[in-house]
């Protein structure tokens, strides 16, 4: 039963809140655009936009505390889907796949100070200080 | 926390399958798998009968040589250009070292030396820092709150701040400001089998990288036969990372 | 005691100057805590040689003080001395107000402040750092309920057991603080178990130091003037206090000079370090020991405002010695490698160089301007003021 109050709790907001918007507050309405259609989510769409954050937070201790590689679940695995094919990228504007929501919602993630949000990314592999 | 266990177990099945699919974890090719333990199967935690260590031979290590170090930066991301010398990020360095009494000269790598007693998890207020179970020390950048006491803490000055934020990261090495980060011993690689990318490019093959843990395998044998030195050994850390002919 | 609150209302504008300047100290170093936040620390002059620095200096000498200024209230509670019981909630509105300025700063120069909740409930406990937050906000839990066991005439019962408490709790305290460096085996300046006993009568000089300043202050402020009685007792006893340090700075490096791998740091430090032997000897030895010591007690050097001028520079002795401490300690070359010489592009084997920065210097002035603020709205809003029973200070005096 718990389990599943705050989803439902988040759902409601989110719906209602998405409502608002409609109503035309001025806030631009989340505008989630499935760019790469061949292979399938790692969860149906309904559960990734209830848990993806669990689902990544959850992931990124196995991975990185105990060594688990190779799961369903992983954040470059979400990139390599969800960039955009015009920046490459999962985030940089209000279109970009991972920002749209979070724009919307008032969430902001500190996951891109670090993880590289451009699919198919090297770094320059220039040698430093030189 | 257990709406995540249906998918994990699921995933366990096609673990094998999902980790060849994606680009990332795809090993490339014509790279040297390491012989002595194979990539991990997905899914499996890092065990701790496995210690990741490894062996320098300094005498090998030529002075002007920075082939490891540039090896390090490409294939950690560690691209920026920071304007202080004093403020950018060392995963891995070049010492020359000179006897003071003898005037010898040599030259050697000297990186994070994943001790066994590392006094940077002593030591961290979070658990961010922290030591795998297969003896790899890490940063945990998730919860790392970048208060710097491991890095006042370690005797190797092993670790860097990172002092700006950054964007050229490499996707399979995520690191960024505000957090301390060191040498991760190449664990995105190691993890699938393949060698740290500073004991591949090292061009005179001085370095050994291998599993300790192992009685057979070849880092142990040589350290169970021949004179092997652990950097501050006063300390009694129980680095991973030994050295010959210092 | 309401009259002296009164005369002390009498003057608003002032009080809201003083205020005012408060605040804009406070929010200057909360802005620059978050312009370092926003660029990163490369706007600092920290850097991955001088982890730590000015930021660190002006928070520690506030979490140490903030331990030290205590002991005038557990003079009062737990050793008895009447002249140091009127004291008693002065002294615990100034150890919350510091504790709280210094780990402001503390917390404000992590790399990412952002992280805070991180901080408050992820443990690990064989961190001396994690040990501290917990003494910090039990230090903070104590001092409160002493505060209001002092203030509350019902429970005044209570006074002697929770001083013991408090007392106890602030040893243990700064204690800890000095083990966050004791304990770090890496570096010459540090792994000494000299370290906590210095800390604690370190804090006690430093604390009292701050405690006759602030009271000074505040005679001044309602044109009051302090009962010399009590005043030489005080400066009796920051002597004892400043002598004490010594003894035990002295301590120390002679036992790190009677190592011979520490020679070479001791020598940096005291002779050839350049600003931190100046900072050592000119700063801490010369107006942080020796003349406070003078004016204290040579009587031929007595003037208004001496034991003022005294405990100005301890306080200033103090930043001075903690400079040398952590940042010469810091500067000065780990060996990695004894017996060899050792030259890299990360600086083995050099001395670091270190210029703080004016953000990293502000965050620090604005530890002291949260301490100064929530000291002024304390002594507004409730009787902090020490006020003598002249009678049986007369008594005592004999
Ligand atoms: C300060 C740097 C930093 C930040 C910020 C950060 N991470 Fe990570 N993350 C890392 C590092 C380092 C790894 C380990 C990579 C490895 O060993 O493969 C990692 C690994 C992961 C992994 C497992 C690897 C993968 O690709 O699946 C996940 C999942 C993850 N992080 C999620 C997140 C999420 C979600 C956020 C934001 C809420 C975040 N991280 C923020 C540094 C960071
Ligand atoms: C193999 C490619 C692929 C991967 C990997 C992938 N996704 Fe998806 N994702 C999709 C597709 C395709 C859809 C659309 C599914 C649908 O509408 O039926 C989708 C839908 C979603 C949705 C729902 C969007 C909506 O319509 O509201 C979210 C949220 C989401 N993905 C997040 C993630 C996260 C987070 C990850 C990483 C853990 C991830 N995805 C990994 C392909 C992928
Ligand atoms: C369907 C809309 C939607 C999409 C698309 C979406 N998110 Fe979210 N995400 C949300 C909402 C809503 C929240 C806030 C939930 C909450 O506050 O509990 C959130 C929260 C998060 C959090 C947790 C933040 C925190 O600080 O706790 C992470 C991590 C996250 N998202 C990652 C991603 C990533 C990575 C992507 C792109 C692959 C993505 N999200 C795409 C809606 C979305």
């Amino acid at each position: 039963m718990k389990r599943w109050a705050i989803p439902l709790v988040i759902l409601t907001a989110w719906f209602a809140a998405a409502g608002t918007a409609c109503a035309g507050d001025g806030l631009p309405k989340p505008n989630i655009v499935i760019e790469n259609k061949d292979g399938q989510c790692v969860a149906p769409p309904e559960e990734m936009r209830r848990n993806h954050m669990e689902m990544l937070k959850h992931q990124r201790d196995l991975t990185l505390r105990e060594g688990i590689r190779g799961s369903k679940v992983s954040l470059n695995g979400c990139i390599e889907c969800h960039a955009g094919k015009k920046t490459g990228s999962v985030i940089g504007s209000d279109d970009s796949f991972c920002q749209t929501c979070h724009a919307y919602a008032a969430v902001k993630l500190d996951c891109w100070d670090c993880h590289q949000p451009k699919a198919g990314y090297k770094a320059t592999g220039a040698k430093p200080h030189e | 926390m257990s709406d995540n266990d249906n998918g994990r177990r699921g995933f366990l099945a096609t673990g094998a399958t999902m980790a060849a699919g994606l680009g990332f974890v795809a090993i490339a090719p014509g790279i040297r798998l390491i012989e002595i333990a194979q990539a991990r199967p997905a899914g499996e935690a890092a065990s701790s009968a496995v210690r990741w260590g490894m062996l320098i031979d300094t005498t090998k290590c030529a002075s002007g040589c920075d082939a490891c170090v540039s090896a390090c930066a490409s294939e950690n991301g560690i691209v920026e250009q920071v304007e202080d010398p004093a403020q950018r990020s060392h995963w891995i360095r070049k010492i020359d070292l000179k006897d003071k009494q003898s005037g010898r000269e040599h030259s050697l790598p000297m990186m994070c030396q994943h001790c066994a007693e590392p006094p940077c998890v002593d030591v961290c207020p979070t658990g961010a820092s922290m030591k795998r179970a297969d003896g790899i020390v890490l940063v945990d950048r998730h919860i790392c709150i970048g208060c710097r006491y491991c890095m006042m803490a370690c005797p190797y000055k092993a670790r860097s701040f990172v002092h700006e934020p950054l964007t050229e990261q490499n996707p399979e090495v995520p690191r960024g400001v505000g957090c301390v980060e060191a040498c991760t011993l190449c664990v995105h690689r190691v993890d699938r089998g393949q060698l740290p990318a500073c004991v591949e490019a090292c061009p005179e093959g001085a370095l050994l990288f291998g599993d300790l843990g192992d009685p057979n395998s070849e880092i142990s044998r040589r350290i169970a036969q021949e004179a092997t030195t652990q950097v501050r050994a006063d300390l009694q850390l129980n680095p991973g990372v030994r050295y010959q002919g210092i | 005691m309401t009259t002296t609150f009164l005369s002390y209302r009498a003057s608003t504008p002032r009080f809201w100057l003083i205020a005012a300047i408060g605040a804009l100290v406070s929010a200057v170093g909360f802005g620059a805590a978050l312009y370092m936040e926003h660029h990163g620390h490369v706007v600092t002059g920290m850097n991955n040689q001088v982890v730590w620095g000015i930021p660190h200096v002006f928070a520690i000498f506030l979490i140490i003080a903030a331990s030290g200024v205590l002991n005038v209230a557990s003079i009062g509670s737990v050793f008895g001395k009447a002249a140091y019981k009127k004291r008693a909630p002065l002294s615990g509105l100034l150890s919350i107000a510091m504790l709280a300025g210094g780990l402001f700063v503390l917390m404000l120069d992590l790399g990412r402040a952002d992280r805070v909740m991180i901080a408050a409930t992820y443990y690990n406990f064989t961190s001396v750092f994690a040990w501290n937050v917990f003494l910090y906000s039990g230090m903070f839990g104590i001092v409160a309920v002493y505060l209001w066991v002092l203030m509350e005439k019902r429970m005044y019962a209570f006074v002697k057991p929770v001083g013991i408490a408090a007392f106890v709790w602030r040893l243990i305290l700064t204690t800890g603080t000095g083990s966050i460096f004791g304990f770090l085996v890496a570096r010459q300046a540090y792994q000494s178990a000299v370290l906590a006993p210095m800390f604690i009568i370190m804090s006690f000089a430093w604390g009292l130091a701050v405690f006759m300043v602030v009271q000074r202050t505040m005679y001044d402020w309602n044109a009051m003037t302090l009962h010399p009685a009590v005043r030489r007792r005080m400066k009796h006893l920051l002597g004892v206090f400043v002598a004490a340090v010594f003894y035990f700075v002295l301590v120390y490096h002679l036992t790190n000079l009677y190592f011979a791998k520490e020679t070479g740091f001791e020598r940096f430090i005291l002779v050839d370090g350049g600003i931190f032997p100046l900072l050592f000897w000119g700063g801490w030895f010369l107006l942080g020991t020796v003349l406070p010591l003078a004016l204290i007690y040579l009587p031929a050097l007595a003037f208004r405002g001496s034991v003022l001028t005294a405990s100005l520079l301890v306080i200033f002795g103090a930043f001075c010695q903690l400079y040398v401490f952590i940042i010469g300690g810091e500067a000065y070359p780990m060996d990695i490698f004894p017996g060899m010489q050792a030259s890299s592009s990360f600086f083995d084997g050099q001395v670091a160089t270190y210029a703080p920065s004016l953000p990293e210097f502000l965050l620090g002035i604005g530890g002291l301007g949260v301490a100064f603020m929530i000291t002024l709205i304390g002594i507004r809003v409730l009787k902090f003021l020490p006020e003598d029973d002249l009678t049986q200070l007369e008594a005592a005096a004999d």
